[in-house]
């Protein structure tokens, strides 16, 4: 693979005063490979964070908007490199490139505690074989060595007291509970550590309506009560992210093609693929049955966006 | 709760069993009546599905929506009969297939279809998707031309082309690729009914629509009836002719569509539909 040089890094922001914001993601670039034939996954993607703020980051499957999240929650691993990219947070800026084993080790101090990662299919992230409690105890001591298995119930207990969830949790085992429950201990493990940016990667997409609603409130109070500073919320699902982001990013190719608003956004597109993204969504309403009908009686859709074709 | 006992009445019926029942549609060519499944666990035993009556015309979608575990896999692994019922019928073309086995259950399988909801766990691993679908057209039958030529209409509806599909192994496909090759592989044995249990779940909005749009081809096309499994109420708005909704093994309301999702009467119904999330409203500036 021929890895492009590193940009420097830029130098600390030196100046607190930055308005609010939170993070600023500045040109990343990152490819999975290692040979000739490297795919480029995202392609010069900058965004920026607010504090307390929830970014959407809205996309089709394979248009990188994963790979993004793990190179921001600085989980990026062979094949995927990042080439290039900095993530600006805490008036610190930190390389996010991954171009050899001593960066990977570079970034351990930052993963859970500055950004943490909630990740895909995180229902199956909990062992089977032990019970919550064990989990709860593991990760704290993987970060934070030293940490007594009180110490880390203790934290779990509160921060489970502070969402009004049941203590109880922490001493099932995985199968003994609802697969919204799962996700939303999963969320809480996530962020035992006071991350200041949470990374949600489609964390409401296996979940009924029910849950969802229930995960994305409980995001929410999150985020109102400052256990993390602001989130990256990556699905495909819009309906679920028009209700929980204050700012939409529609991903297409590798590059984000719109950002603004989510309500503006959602209103009044811009940009071809967000309109076609958009038209997309089937909600229950009489303009979704009315599409419906018209296609039971032979009539022909607009033509779906497609990923693909994009490229 | 029969379907007879309702009659075609508009207004809706609250039944003995609490079911709110309205309008409903001509002959079935698949039905069950009183459906139960018990499962025993520790302690004890658990219904999953709670005599449960449904009828599914020719050539109609009939979705049955609900929250994760409210039995409506469980209804469709009875029906498809890859379960057996603790009690009640199942009724295709007027012959009870409750029970029946062999020949006559194989008979069944080639007419009754079903896609499901896990397209992780619907392949073989070791062979390519091409061996699996050429194995199972071979096993009913099919002569490899002619196969051929179905693999590759039927790839097409979901948007594949044997190109990029046939020789691969099931974990170098994304889940939507998965899933759209198991509803690809469904449509290959031209089915009279397909049981979409959770279908779309892994697909994109766009895949999701050409799928759903692939149904209403063939239902306008060839006469293809639908039981449409999903906890996702906008598909069920934009697909089926009638909805049944499911909670806890019990089917608490039916109708049209358009009964059902715009003047639902069963208390859960609604709180199913208040949960659904809106494309325009905003959860964050209530909360």
């Amino acid at each position: 693979m021929s890895h492009a040089t590193t940009p420097p890094a830029p130098a600390s922001a030196g100046t607190k005063d930055r308005s609010g914001l939170l993070a600023r993601v500045t040109d990343v670039r990152s490819v999975y490979g290692g040979g000739e034939q490297d795919f480029t996954a995202v392609d010069g993607v900058s965004l920026e964070l607010g504090e307390g703020e929830i970014l959407g980051l809205a996309g089709e499957s394979g248009c990188g908007k994963t790979t993004l999240g793990n190179t921001l929650a600085m989980i990026a691993a062979p094949p995927l490199y990042v080439l290039s990219g900095t993530l600006e947070i805490d008036d610190e800026v930190i390389d996010l490139s991954t171009l050899s084993p001593a960066d990977v080790k570079r970034h351990r101090p930052y993963r859970g505690s500055t950004v943490s990662m909630l990740p895909q299919g995180a229902m199956n992230a909990i062992s089977p074989t032990v019970r919550i409690r064990s989990l709860v105890h593991d990760v704290m001591r993987a970060h934070r060595t030293g940490v007594s298995k009180d110490e880390a119930l203790d934290r779990a207990r509160d921060r489970l007291k502070m969402l009004e969830m049941p203590v109880r949790v922490l001493d099932s085992y995985a199968h003994q509970l609802s697969g919204g429950m799962k996700q939303r201990v999963i969320t809480v493990i996530s962020t035992l550590l006071d991350p200041r940016l949470l990374i949600a990667d489609e964390p409401t997409s296996a979940l009924d309506v029910s849950s969802q609603r229930m995960l994305v409130e409980m995001l929410l109070a999150m985020v109102e009560q400052r256990i993390m500073s602001g989130v990256v919320f990556v699905t495909h699902d819009l309906p679920v992210l028009s209700q929980v982001s204050d700012k939409l990013a529609i991903m297409n190719a590798g590059s984000i093609v719109e950002m603004g608003p989510t309500r503006q956004l959602v209103e009044d597109p811009q940009h071809p693929y967000t309109k076609k993204l958009l038209s997309s969504v089937l909600d229950p309403t009489a303009e979704t049955r009315e599409r419906g009908r018209d296609r039971a009686r032979g009539g022909a859709p607009a033509p779906a966006p497609s990923t693909e074709e994009a490229r | 709760m029969t379907e007879s006992a309702t009659g075609p009445a508009a207004a809706p019926v609250d039944d003995a069993g609490g079911m709110i029942t309205r309008s409903e549609a001509g002959t079935p060519l698949l039905s069950c009546r009183d459906l139960t499944k018990t499962f025993s666990v520790a302690g004890g035993s658990i219904t999953a599905v709670d005599s449960v009556s449904l009828d599914f015309p020719a050539s109609s979608v009939l979705a049955v929506v609900g929250e994760s575990g409210s039995g409506k896999s469980t209804l469709a692994r009875m029906l498809l009969r890859l379960m057996p019922a603790t009690s009640g019928t199942i009724t295709f073309r007027d012959q009870d297939v409750t029970k029946i086995k062999g020949q006559e259950l194989r008979s069944y399988w080639s007419e009754v279809q079903a896609v499901f909801q896990d397209p992780f766990a619907s392949f073989n691993q070791f062979f390519t998707v091409g061996s699996l679908l050429r194995r199972s057209l071979k096993l009913a039958g099919v002569e490899k031309e002619e196969g051929d030529h179905l693999i590759e209409e039927c790839l097409g509806y979901v948007g594949l082309t044997p190109k990029e599909a046939l020789h691969k192994f099931p974990h170098q496909m994304s889940g939507g690729q998965r899933q759209r090759v198991m509803v690809a592989r469904a449509l290959m044995m031209r089915p009279t009914v397909l049981l979409a249990d959770e279908a779309t779940s892994m697909l994109d909005a766009s895949l999701r629509v050409n799928v759903l749009n692939v149904l209403h081809d063939l239902r306008h096309e060839l006469g293809l009836t639908v039981l449409f499994i999903t906890h996702d109420i906008g598909q069920a708005c934009y697909l089926a002719d009638r909805v049944a909704v499911m909670e806890h093994g019990v089917v608490v309301e039916r109708g049209s569509t358009e009964e059902v999702i715009f003047a639902p009467q069963a208390e859960y119904t609604k709180r199913l539909l208040a949960d659904v999330p809106d494309l325009r409203g905003s959860l964050k500036h209530h909360a």
